[in-house]
């Protein structure tokens, strides 16, 4: 394979860096083996050769920041546990991922489980825990395999147990599958679940920090956040900031799905752009042009093809009136009725909210019943105040950040799609072919 | 959605719920017992219990919620509470297959919609029905983190990849026929009360189960691909049936690669 002389700026050897996905290409990827000839655990040596509070500020200063939504810098997460308080410490792995579009931990743990596991001992020994647990959703039982198996493997290799690699430091790790909630995946919601209880949200404060896991200090970590902690040790912090940016550094998955040519995970430093993405990957599928998108999922508010060149890292995308969420790249093409789209995630919304708040649990009821009325031409034009209406009244009034989810679509796409709506009620139904939108719809064969 | 809710009754009370037989309640108080030496407390057990439960008997019976509580030293209310919130928890007796299509926005416009539909039509069951012959029960999911692989389908919770409505139906009929079915990532089917052991934490013993499925899905190594300079792969679709392996992008990486 020869590479052209010089790369320029579409070339994806120059803006993509294959760091977690780096081996997934090799036959058994998760296994410890192949783990370890790719300096597996390498990151742990070197951090157990540190001080707890100097491995916390070496994460802190690396600038890694939580790659699970919110993007809260992760060494401060870790920094907040108060130390030398006689209680037990706990680590809480975020595996729930469940918010619409994302797909990234999943690959992830499926290819390369290890590398969450030595995130997770590197974790444990700066906050002084000795027990932590890794909460993967229910619905994915080939990565609850892999977890089980690269479990087994790390205890009988040493790296989990009594006296890790002779460092003094215990640790326990549990596997822990939920039972199916979208809920689950907000941190609070996750430690009732994970304490045996329905997956209800607390109110803060106290934050999972003083009190979370059985009320003691707890961190919450997602999975990718935890994972990318190794190679930051073993690489070291500068290497890692010397990708993105001052304030968003380091690298990151990228899942791009969709009416795309190439839908899949694209590791590459933060603030790549979608154009970027697109451009080295083939582009829309063939002969279509991209209507809208979501930059981290469908609680993000969405995007056209105005924002093709915002720089997708935390500050880019907040500039731009979104947020990076879970940089879940979902694109749709001219093909798709943005009404029905909404009402789908709003759906969505409505049957996973938790049912604590009434703000969220009400309006998410009633927004669906606007909505479906809209799609099927049976709507009013001030239904569509009242939908903003309802989104107002339920964004940011309610515990956790489902609701505020909720209301995204609804903001974003009226902001956008007006016109859209207008149609639907005008029209007394929807424009489109929902069979022009399907993934066989240009297929000229198939050859199932 | 419109469902009404089950085993709602203004008369007189239900009698307490019979136990298991002894043979059965002995072998699993053994499984909950290592199932609660892993928490630091031991109500955490509860939803790894519900999944035990499920194991024995296919859905999450009055009997199974009282072996949870008395397990864990809970009322069968709190017990109850528990399982009536989390959607994987079957409430009804129910197939040995758990199909469910992903009709979240994404998966349902790129055809899990369609998917969903000619599948009631072909089975005959509506949403959460099972089949008369116990085979397959059919619902619609919510995203389940797999959107570069949509349409997707899952048995059993694992990974049916890239889905035609032809698909689809050929797997639930090979299903139904008793045929081994084999997921585009995941390990060979099995039952749902095997799947829902794995679930309550026991790995899977069968040979060659971790391994299955190779390291990762096509949609997944597209961006190592391109970040290693190989030539920008050809659409992927591998209709179930056809070897993934197959189709990785070695033909127009040698014609192009020079």
């Amino acid at each position: 394979m020869t590479l052209a002389p010089e790369l320029n700026e579409t070339s994806p050897e120059k803006l993509l860096v294959p760091v977690l996905s780096a081996f997934w290409d090799e036959d058994e990827s998760w296994t410890l083996d192949v783990y370890r000839r790719h300096e597996g655990y390498e990151g742990l040596r070197k951090a157990l050769a540190m001080s707890p509070d100097d491995l916390i500020a070496y994460v802190k200063d690396s600038g890694l920041r939580g790659r699970g939504g919110a993007g809260f810098p992760t060494g401060m997460k870790w920094q907040f546990i108060p130390q030398g308080d006689g209680k037990p410490h706990y680590l809480v792995v975020n595996a729930d991922e469940s918010e619409p579009g994302t797909c990234k931990d999943i690959p992830l743990l499926f290819a390369n489980p290890h590398s969450l596991i030595e995130g997770i001992v590197i974790a444990c020994y700066a906050i002084r825990s000795s027990h932590a647990f890794i909460y993967l959703r229910g619905e994915v039982v080939p990565v609850l395999r892999r977890l089980h198996e690269a479990v087994r493997e790390a205890y009988a290799a040493g790296y989990l147990g009594e006296n890790i690699l002779g460092s003094g430091l215990d640790l326990q790790l549990t596997v822990h599958a939920g039972a199916g909630a979208y809920i689950c995946g907000e941190e609070t919601a996750l430690l009732d679940s994970l304490e045996g209880r329905r997956g209800q949200p607390r109110l803060r404060p106290p934050f999972p920090a003083v009190a979370g896991l059985y009320a003691c200090p707890t961190v919450v970590n997602n999975v990718e956040s935890i994972a990318s902690v190794p190679a930051i040790l073993h690489k070291g912090k500068e290497w890692f900031r010397s990708m993105g940016s001052e304030k968003s550094p380091g690298f990151t998955l990228y899942s791009l799905s969709g009416h795309v040519a190439s839908p899949g995970q694209y590791e590459a430093p933060l603030g790549i752009t979608l154009r970027q993405l697109l451009d080295m990957s083939g582009g829309m599928r063939p002969g279509h042009r991209l209507k809208f998108w979501t930059p981290g999922g469908s609680s993000t508010p969405m995007f056209t093809d105005e924002h093709l060149d915002v720089p997708l890292d935390y500050e880019g995308v907040g500039a731009a009136g979104s947020m990076l969420g879970t940089k879940a790249l979902q694109c749709f093409d001219e093909t798709t009725c943005v009404v029905r789209a909404v009402t789908r995630w709003t759906e969505f919304y409505a049957h996973e909210s938790c049912g604590k708040c009434t703000p969220c649990r009400e309006g998410t009821y009633w927004l669906v019943q606007l909505l479906r009325d809209i799609e099927a031409g049976k709507g009013v034009m001030s239904d569509l105040d009242k939908l903003n209406d309802i989104a107002d009244n339920i964004n940011g009034k309610s515990f956790c950040a489902l609701g505020d989810g909720a209301a995204s679509p609804i903001f974003s796409s009226l902001k956008y799609f007006r016109e859209e709506y207008e149609q639907h009620i005008t029209g007394r139904g929807c424009p489109f072919d929902p069979a022009k939108s399907t993934a066989w719809a240009d297929r000229t064969e198939v050859n199932a | 959605m419109t469902t009404t809710p089950e085993g709602v009754s203004l008369g007189m009370p239900q009698l307490p719920a019979p136990a298991y037989p002894d043979d059965v309640r002995a072998r699993l108080e053994a499984d909950a017992r290592e199932i609660i030496a892993r928490y630091p407390d031991s109500r955490s057990a509860l939803l790894p219990l519900l999944h035990l439960v499920q194991s024995e008997e296919g859905h999450v019976t009055r009997t199974g919620q009282q072996f949870c509580a008395n397990m864990l030293g809970l009322t069968t209310a709190e017990v109850a509470a528990v399982a009536t919130f989390y959607s994987m928890y079957r409430r009804k007796p129910s197939g040995d297959y758990q199909v469910g299509v992903c009709t979240n926005t994404l998966c349902a416009v790129m055809g899990g919609d369609a998917i969903f539909a000619a599948l009631q039509d072909h089975l005959g069951v509506g949403n959460g029905e099972t089949t008369d012959d116990g085979k397959v029960t059919l619902e619609h999911i919510e995203c389940n983190a797999a959107c570069d692989f949509a349409p997707v389908v899952m048995v059993n919770w694992e990974f049916f990849d890239n889905q035609t409505v032809d698909s689809a139906k050929r797997l639930v009929d090979d299903l139904r026929e008793g045929a081994q079915v084999e997921p585009t990532r995941g390990a060979p089917l099995c039952t749902f009360k095997d799947t829902a052991r794995i679930l309550a934490g026991f790995p899977d013993e069968r040979e060659g189960a971790v391994e299955a499925g190779g390291s990762a899905g096509p949609a997944s190594l597209i961006g190592l691909r391109l970040a290693k300079g190989e030539t920008q792969p050809a659409r992927v679709v591998h209709p179930r049936g056809e070897d993934p392996q197959n189709e990785r992008p070695s033909g127009p990486a040698a014609e192009e690669g020079e």
